[in-house]
């Protein structure tokens, strides 16, 4: 049996039991991805009319793939928060809420390290 | 929440009242479109994780998917990102307003709902024009 008061189990917990964790590293990369955007829809821009050769000359310059790993990163990660709290808007029924939490998760997991894989193949030679 | 019984979430409670609910206005739309266009962002990553792959696996696997993003559908799915880039951007700026605890008001609520619809619109037609200009 737990000692601690009521009260004091749930400071700071809220009804998710879980804190404002979710809730804070949802700000940190938004924070972080407004700058990051900007870069890359410039780098983004700059790639129609290249050819392959410079294309991936560009995009694999260090400042470039480096911009661009912590864009991807923090997007992906920014986008597996959000939707995880779409599907916890919508979906009532626990069994297929449970299976699209993780559909979601893996299809994140997927998506970073196909980009983190090419983007470190363009840095390091095709 | 859920209204499920379960051990989790307990007895069955009431939601908050839903979309049909509520009556038009900017602040709700801006809302409902910052939702929308974070999901077409989710999907868009894939295109970007697609294109990303094809540049590091090969010059022929590049030229293909390039192909498919000049084509009239691959421009227009391109426009469509752009835009749902900005709005998301500009309205997470809006979020981050708010979560100083300022612009509440109705008129600044107003503003920034619109700005967010404007603003969006002009920056995607502005990333266009200078896309075209340094090609």
């Amino acid at each position: 049996m737990s000692m601690r008061t009521p009260l004091g189990r749930v400071r700071g917990l809220g009804s998710a039991h879980d804190g404002t964790h979710h809730f804070w590293q949802k700000r940190v990369t938004s924070v972080a991805l407004v700058p990051l955007t900007l870069i890359v829809v410039g780098v983004v821009i700059a790639i129609p009319g290249r050819s392959h050769a410079d294309a991936v000359a560009l995009l694999g310059h260090p400042l470039v793939a480096i911009t661009l790993l912590a864009t991807l990163l923090a997007g992906i990660h920014h986008m597996h928060l959000g939707m995880q709290v779409v599907i916890e808007d919508y979906i009532h029924t626990e069994p297929t809420k449970t299976a699209l939490v993780l559909a979601n998760t893996f299809f994140c997991a997927l998506m970073a390290i196909a980009c983190v894989w090419a983007v470190v193949k363009l840095s390091f030679g095709i | 929440m859920s209204t499920t019984e379960s051990k989790a979430s307990g007895p069955a409670r009431p939601l908050s009242p839903h979309l049909q609910i509520y009556r038009f206005s900017w602040t709700m739309a801006m809302s409902i479109a910052h939702r929308i266009t974070g999901a077409a962002l989710y999907g868009g990553t894939l295109l970007v994780a697609i294109w990303l792959v094809a540049a590091a696996s090969g010059k022929a696997s590049y030229d293909t998917v390039q192909w498919f993003f000049g084509s009239f559908l691959g421009l227009l799915v391109l426009f469509g990102f752009t835009f749902a880039l900005w709005h998301h951007t500009l309205g997470g700026i809006r979020h981050l307003i708010w979560d100083t605890g300022k612009g509440f008001e109705l008129q600044s609520r107003m503003a920034m709902a619109k700005f967010t619809l404007i603003g969006s619109a002009v920056l995607t037609v502005l990333t266009w024009i200078v896309a075209l200009v340094v090609r």
